[in-house]
């Protein structure tokens, strides 16, 4: 029944390639996460505002977001836009679909930070004699950022879980597409993938590391 | 200018892929929600000796669901057995899920106040009579919105199991693409059934959530 000989020889020699691989799939991860972040605070803002148009969108936005798969996202930019003439790279539809994901769960979470923040922070800033400006970058954000940096760090982590995906829209240059081109080339499938899920381990780990020590350092009072 | 070469049995075969999508679904929540049960009662009752239990779930949830999918597949080929892709895609997704369940019902339990576990004794109550009756009720109400995330979440998750060659709604989509060549419609149906499922599953939950806290 079990007459399978591993070769983890093969798979170590691959092993400097995709250590090249888990730094692209890094990259791409906290490339959309510094995108996701700046558009889900925009989104945030729209929410607030009393525009109905810039509501309705960001309304839209984050339910779409939410409430379709992350490959799928990816799918209709890689796929999608090409019916209108815009053929993108794959590594452009992923990151483009991971932030485009990443936004509405972080406008989500900054929804509910914002809430957390007491309104009298905010009056009191303002009777302070703070600009509208002043109150919200100097008392609002950071008590924001405090709140929401554990998701924040969650979703780094899910973003890079995320970027195994950019393989099936054809990516070959981050971590699950380098392994697969060597696994297409070898066979090796298993011993390939194991090596690929405990290099994803230590990136999720090594993230959820430093973001402790950050924190710690970070929100001292 | 609209003419399109969608048909009405394009559209059936999309529901056929919604209906794969439901049953994994469905398949790996089962799995998910017994387990996850059980891990999430040990871990938050025996929290030192099922540290080791954490540690292995943890795995699960910080490794690509993807390569969880393909790591399987070949392992399963590797031990000779012969499974159907769908088996294959069930167990995973149920390990995945369990793996999440666990910390949801977990903390559902550690919700509970311990005093009142202590009241419930002092009453009378046995050990496994104060976990049915007290700590169990009170747990669900707690864990229910972070499980029915969870079931919004495996569902979204189910689109990865094109990888191992099973036809759920979104590889549907790519046949039909591949055959009439409009992939923005076909792509926004297939979207559309996506976005309508999800929605229903978080409207019945919202609706049962308000019914149980009715008399609270």
């Amino acid at each position: 029944m079990f007459d399978y000989t591993f070769h983890w020889r093969a798979a170590y020699k691959a092993l400097p390639d995709m250590l090249a691989g888990a730094w692209v799939t890094f990259e791409t991860a906290a490339l959309s996460m510094v995108f996701g972040v700046i558009i889900a605070l925009l989104l945030t803002l729209m929410r607030q505002g009393r525009n109905p148009v810039l509501r309705g969108f960001a309304a839209t936005w984050i339910s779409i977001a939410r409430n379709t798969p992350s490959l799928f996202q990816i799918y209709i930019l890689y796929f999608g836009l090409g019916s209108f003439g815009l053929h993108v790279s794959s590594w452009f539809a992923l990151l483009a679909g991971i932030t485009f994901n990443n936004a509405g769960y972080l406008a989500e979470n900054f929804r509910g930070g914002l809430k957390a923040v007491p309104d009298t922070q905010l009056r009191a800033a303002r009777s302070l004699g703070m600009s509208a400006a002043q109150a919200y970058r100097l008392i609002v954000v950071p008590q924001l950022l405090r709140i929401v940096f554990y998701p924040l760090t969650n979703q780094m982590v899910w973003a890079v879980l995320m970027t195994s995906l950019g393989v099936i829209v054809g990516l070959n240059n981050d971590l699950t597409g380098v392994t697969q081109d060597y696994n297409v080339k070898t066979f090796r499938t298993f011993e390939f993938f194991a090596l690929a899920a405990v290099l994803y381990y230590l990136i999720a780990k090594a993230i959820v590391a430093v973001a402790r020590i950050l924190s710690w350092r970070l929100f001292r009072y | 200018m609209f003419s399109t070469s969608f048909t009405w049995n394009d559209f059936l075969f999309l529901l056929q892929g919604a209906w794969v999508t439901l049953l994994l679904t469905l398949g790996a929540m089962a799995i998910g929600t017994v387990a996850g049960v059980l891990c999430g009662l040990l871990r938050a009752l025996l929290p030192r000796a099922t540290l080791p239990l954490s540690w292995l779930l943890d795995v699960f949830r910080s490794v690509p669901l993807l390569i969880q999918f393909v790591l399987f597949n070949s392992l399963k080929s590797i031990a000779g057995l012969n499974w159907s892709a769908f088996t294959v895609a069930c167990i995973v997704l149920g390990i995945y899920a369990t793996a999440f369940c666990t910390e949801i019902v977990r903390s559902g339990v550690l919700a509970v106040p311990f005093n009142l576990r202590r009241a419930s004794r002092s009453l009378g109550l046995t050990y496994l009579q104060d976990l049915r009756y007290i700590v169990l009720p009170i747990a669900t109400r707690v864990a229910f919105p972070g499980w029915l995330n969870l079931v919004l979440s495996v569902m979204k998750d189910t689109a990865l199991v094109m990888w191992i060659g099973i036809v759920e709604l979104l590889r549907a989509s790519q046949t039909i693409v591949t055959r009439i060549q409009e992939p923005l419609l076909v792509l926004c149906i297939a979207g559309l059934i996506y976005y309508v499922m999800s929605l229903v599953v978080a409207r019945l939950g919202a609706r049962l959530e308000t019914r149980w806290q009715e008399n609270d």
